[in-house]
């Protein structure tokens, strides 16, 4: 009889793990290497500012206010745009999840319109709603408008159908099935589609602002590309990345608030 | 109340599922409702509880609902179809929210069934915090807030692991005997039928029609007595010796598609 052999472990593996601290530590590690490689004359500063440079820069839009009427400029864009959108999309969303008829014509329009990238629209809102305010809030409601139906139709028709069953056993009234099954069932998709509407809301911001504003973070940071000031230029692009780091936490935390169930 | 099925039959499409299919339950009595997988045992109970439209036959109801019956036709479900994002509490009030009802009379109801169904310590507990026969004793509850005419039970312990099962039906037996309810139970468990029935119904395969009806002479209560596995076990060996040949085919028939 052969010696006898210990049973060698091979379940090992395929388990991703958090680690919380790595983020963090890659992020200074980066920082610490681009500063290095500034004060060594590695990157010119001309093209690529020092982070320190970056943080000077944003330090003098903040107290100059420069920033935070950039700032608000953008916001109240975002959230007019977004607004607009999301009800409409809402609305519709709702509408193809739960009839016949609205799904064959929803179907139709989003096939046709979501594919189309929406900035390419921003001349034609332009020539429709005029040089102002109006055209950049119909961009921006545009592109949030199409994420939000299909993320919608899809958590609609997500929902469970045997609790629709059970509601309707029960004799639930069709409006309060809306309301007690639907709506909430619906709620986790509903909300995966706001954190994508919103990124794109903030994309179609800047463009929208990139071809016709005076002030926004996107006009800020085209003027600050035109006139070689890379500091300016960044810090732009830090406060866009911030801007998109706080939405997806507000969105976080409205999924624990109420998606506690879960 | 009774509730006379006549001549019922039932077709998806082109496909018959049922046909002829003429029974009664009465009162008070628990009908199982067994037969092989397809025979329409599912599309039956949905039937007489109104969720299906009937097609052919007549389903007749004869007799008053209890006293302070919200929700005649009442059905407990085989997947539970709980509402994840309702407590215990929240999803037997869900079946009440919507009667003329004030809130005191709405708590004591809850308050009641969750009683009964052993789930007082757990209305607050959402379904996901719960085990599979905790679950299925929430869905019983919520079927019991409404005082319901007649109980349809969509194989309700089909889901649930070996012991569990036969806790529930313990559970059951005792609270189907202090409520008076009337029940139509489907499920593919014999010996589940054999210990909760009063009358057992068995459908042929697809289209399934009544191919025996079986009505045990010994006491619900009695028969997971000791002294009567014998009885039981000959109750058993003629339900199986009557769906056997059936369940073949119908295998055959569900691998062929």
């Amino acid at each position: 009889m052969a010696e006898p052999r210990d049973v060698v472990f091979r379940g090992g593996g395929f388990h991703v793990q958090e680690r919380r601290a790595l983020p963090f530590v890659a992020l200074i590690a980066l920082l610490s290497v681009w500063e290095l490689c500034s004060l060594a004359g590695v990157l010119p500063a001309l093209f690529m500012p020092a982070p320190h440079a970056v943080l000077r820069a944003l330090y003098e839009l903040l107290m100059s206010g420069k920033l935070v009427s950039h700032l608000g400029a953008s916001l109240g864009r975002i959230l007019l745009g977004w607004i607009l959108g999301a009800s409409a999309g809402l609305s519709l969303g709702f509408a193809m999840g739960m009839f016949s008829v609205a799904r064959a014509l929803g179907m139709a329009l989003t096939a046709a319109l979501f594919p189309v990238p929406k900035i390419a629209l921003l001349p034609l809102f332009i020539l429709w709603f005029g040089i102002g305010e109006p055209a950049k809030v119909a961009t921006i409601a545009f592109g949030v408008f199409f994420p939000t139906v299909v993320s919608t139709y899809a958590a609609v028709d997500h929902v469970p159908r045997n609790l629709i069953a059970m509601a309707q056993s029960f004799g639930v009234p069709a409006r309060a099935i809306v309301w007690k099954v639907i709506v909430p069932g619906a709620l986790p998709g509903v909300l995966a589609g706001f954190r994508i509407s919103s990124s794109i809301a903030l994309i179609l911001v800047v463009a929208a602002e990139m071809i016709g504003a005076q002030v926004g973070i996107g006009a800020f940071v085209l003027t600050a590309g035109n006139l070689m000031q890379t500091d300016q230029l960044i810090a732009g692009v830090l406060v866009l990345s911030l801007l998109g780091l706080a939405t997806s936490g507000l969105i976080s935390a409205l999924e624990r608030r109420l998606l506690r169930w879960r | 109340m009774d509730v006379l099925l006549e001549d019922v039959g039932f077709a998806y499409g082109s496909l018959p599922v049922l046909e002829g299919v003429s029974f009664e339950i009465k009162h008070g009595e628990t009908t199982a409702l067994i037969g092989p997988s397809g025979c329409g045992k599912s599309t039956l109970l949905s039937l007489v509880g109104g969720m299906l439209a009937q097609q052919r036959g007549r389903i007749v109801s004869t007799g008053s609902a209890p006293s302070q019956c919200l929700n005649p036709f009442t059905f407990v479900f085989q997947d539970f179809a709980l509402l994840p994002w309702r407590s215990v509490a929240g999803n037997v009030e869900f079946a009440l929210e919507h009667h003329a009802l004030t809130q005191r009379e709405r708590a004591a109801r809850v308050e009641e069934v969750l009683a009964l169904c052993g789930l007082r310590e757990f209305a607050r507990a959402y379904p996901k915090q719960l085990s599979g026969g905790m679950r299925q004793r929430v869905g019983l509850a919520r079927a019991l807030a409404v005082r319901p005419a007649l109980l349809l039970m969509d194989e309700p312990l089909s889901a649930l692991d070996a012991q569990t099962r036969e806790l529930l039906m313990d559970d059951l037996l005792g609270i189907w005997a202090r409520e008076r309810t009337t029940t139509l139970y489907v499920t593919h468990n014999l010996d589940e039928a054999l210990r909760l029935a009063d009358q057992i119904i068995v459908l042929s395969r697809r289209p399934g029609r009544v191919v025996r009806s079986l009505r045990p002479e010994l006491p619900v209560r009695e028969r997971s007595q000791q002294q009567h596995a014998a009885a039981l076990r000959a109750w058993l060996d003629e339900l199986w010796t009557s769906i056997r040949a059936e369940a073949q085919l119908a295998d055959r028939e569900v691998q062929r598609g």
